[in-house]
């Protein structure tokens, strides 16, 4: 008997028991739906986040002085600069305040830094210019707003040489930058941006706690890092006193949580899976034992032991692969309808959908063995004497 | 002097009931030629259905030598059984066995389907044999859409289909009525003049007349002729 006669014949027999051939179905099509929804979710979002990482720029270090006893200044900050490797360097410091402008307010985060920011973060100004280091020297009043904060405090008049109030003090708007979207919580276009010398006051420090540097060049970032450190070292003697951080790290911090978690779907996965597959083992084997009359009556005609294991194994595969095909479609729309939905970033992995699906195979066929190796192994006399 | 179809020497099968020792058969002779029509008549318990079942490669002897058409089948696997089962033997049942989710052409076409005939020919050779018992308008129906005398014939069909060098019926009237029964047994009849070898089990003297030779079986002994 060949393949394709069996096939049919299976498709037949599961047609013909339709609400339990799909209960059975079930646990497969939820086991699949599962990991191909949820990856598809969980990869996009880690890829969204990614990309924002990656739109900071590779080349950009972060450090964070978390000794606030001995205090980092500009001056550590001109020998950072010296170091090998390093470009630039841009201090920060960040609080948040209220912006006024006319019955309009917006609390939003305020970015003391220098010009330097700009190309290290990878900015462009829209209308005006950025922070100078003039502005810097005479602690001028004067702010450079992200896009949205513009939109929001001017909506559509040019805020270009408009005064903003800044916790209650008048500053003079001198650029707006361009959309740049959020990373990791923090955007550019909801934020404002003051020279240093002006933010320390208003904020009230006198020290930097943080800042950006610029790696020469992508390859340059570890001896970059190695410079800054070197440096930093001279000023604190404990290495827990700061930390230098490049994109890189925070993109393989990023990547570990990411395979923790595929690793978690993908157990989760498994085991529903496997819970499918036994729900397959039980209805095949209910199926056997109803079965033992025809089972009699085919093998009194001349079928062999393996036509027969063949004819009950391919059931249970065809009945576990149909699972899975229904579980990827299902799992497909389900993960469009998330991006409907919420709006988030899915991708679509066209390697775990084959493999959700060949695992489901898999499931059938291993669960359908011993059903089937039960049925071939009736003797047929006592399988026609069953009614 | 036609040829040998089946040959039984001394076969033996017992059965062990709790503490007894059944002697299902007892050395069982038995020699059927090539389109003989025997009936084989013994009260229920005396061990015709366990001769039917060896005749039927579906049970293999204690003891003793079966040669059928030529094969001797003591000796055979149980793959080989059920290749000889499939093209040597045609079965026709007391129930008829039909397999209740397939039409009976479908029904008829099921040894060819093991022998790996392809599906054109399967059907074809499957609505000729219905066309033989008279039923090829009734090819797409479903057992359960005939009468039992149809049903009965659907399976005759199917017996046929395969080609076997021997029928074997056991009862095959046992769960028809007089009339319907009668029928069958000219269809059987027919059969057998067209040159059919068919073995006939059965515990109905009447029916059991219809055949040319007669053979009893009590406590699984064979005798020549009608001894009940």
């Amino acid at each position: 008997m060949n393949l394709f006669t069996s096939i049919k014949m299976a498709v037949r027999n599961i047609q013909g028991n339709k609400m339990r051939s799909f209960l059975t179905m079930l646990g497969i099509i939820i086991g699949v739906f599962s990991v191909i929804a949820l990856l598809a979710i969980g990869q996009g979002s880690s890829k969204s986040v990614a990309d924002s990482v990656n739109s900071l720029g590779t080349n950009l270090i972060t450090v964070n002085i978390t000794n606030t006893d001995t205090h980092f200044t500009m001056d550590n900050l001109k020998e950072v600069k010296q170091a090998t490797g390093v470009k630039s360097v841009a201090p920060v410091l960040s609080g948040r305040s209220t912006l006024r402008n006319g019955s309009t307010t917006s609390q939003v985060s305020v970015t003391g830094t220098t010009s330097s920011y700009l190309s290290i973060r990878q900015l462009t100004v829209k209308q005006g210019r950025f922070v100078s280091s003039l502005d810097n020297k005479f602690r001028q009043k004067v702010v450079v707003l992200g896009s949205d904060l513009a939109t929001t405090l001017f909506e559509n008049e040019s805020p270009i040489d408009k005064k903003v109030l800044i916790d209650g003090e008048s500053y003079l708007v001198v650029g707006v930058l361009n959309s740049k979207g959020g990373s990791m919580g923090s955007s550019s276009d909801d934020a404002a941006f003051l020279p240093f010398s002006t933010a320390q006051r208003l904020i009230g420090t006198t020290y930097i706690t943080q800042f950006y540097a610029q790696a020469e060049s992508q390859d340059s970032v570890n001896w970059a890092m190695a410079g800054i450190s070197r440096v930093l070292s001279q000023t604190y003697s404990d290495s827990d006193d700061y930390s230098v951080v490049n994109q890189q790290d925070v993109m393989e911090a990023m990547s570990s949580v990411t395979s923790t978690m595929t690793m978690l779907l993908a157990g989760i996965a498994g085991i529903s899976l496997l819970v499918g597959g036994i729900g397959i083992m039980n209805i095949m084997l209910v199926s056997v034992t109803e079965r033992t009359r025809e089972i009699g009556i085919r093998k009194a005609i001349g079928a062999k032991r393996k036509d027969i294991m063949l004819q009950f194994l391919i059931e249970a595969a065809v009945l576990s692969m149909l699972g899975g095909l229904c579980g990827v479609g299902i799992g497909v729309l389900a993960a469009k309808i998330y991006a409907l939905a919420v709006g988030g970033t899915i991708v679509y992995s066209l390697p775990i959908m084959a493999a959700a699906f060949l695992f489901s195979a898999v499931v059938g066929i291993v669960f359908g063995v011993f059903p089937a190796y039960k049925a071939s192994k009736l003797n047929p006399i006592e399988a026609l004497r069953m009614e | 002097m036609s040829e040998v179809m089946i040959s039984m020497s001394k076969i033996e099968k017992t059965y062990k009931l709790g503490d007894n020792i059944v002697h299902a058969l007892d050395h069982i002779d038995l020699t059927i030629e090539e389109g003989a029509f025997v009936s084989i008549v013994g009260p229920s318990g005396s061990g015709k259905s366990t001769l039917m079942n060896m005749m039927g490669c579906l049970d293999k002897p204690d003891a003793g030598e079966y040669t059928l058409g030529g094969s001797h089948i003591d000796r055979l696997k149980d793959r080989d059984l059920a290749e000889i089962r499939n093209r040597k033997i045609g079965f026709i049942f007391q129930n008829f066995n039909l397999l209740g989710k397939l039409t009976a052409v479908e029904n008829v076409e099921m040894p060819l389907l093991y022998r790996g005939v392809k599906a054109k020919n399967r059907r074809a050779r499957a609505l000729e044999c219905l066309k033989l018992v008279g039923l090829e308008e009734r090819a797409t129906h479903l057992p359960n859409q005939l009468s039992g005398g149809q049903q009965q014939r659907v399976a005759i069909a199917r017996a046929l289909a395969g080609q076997p060098q021997i029928l074997l019926a056991d009862e095959p009237t046992g769960a028809l009525d007089s009339k319907t029964s009668e029928d069958i047994m000219k269809l059987l009849t027919t059969l057998n003049n067209s040159g059919r070898t068919i073995v006939l089990i059965t515990h109905d003297l009447n029916v059991a007349r219809k055949a040319k030779r007669t053979v009893s079986i009590r406590d699984g002994r064979l005798q020549e002729g009608e001894h009940i």
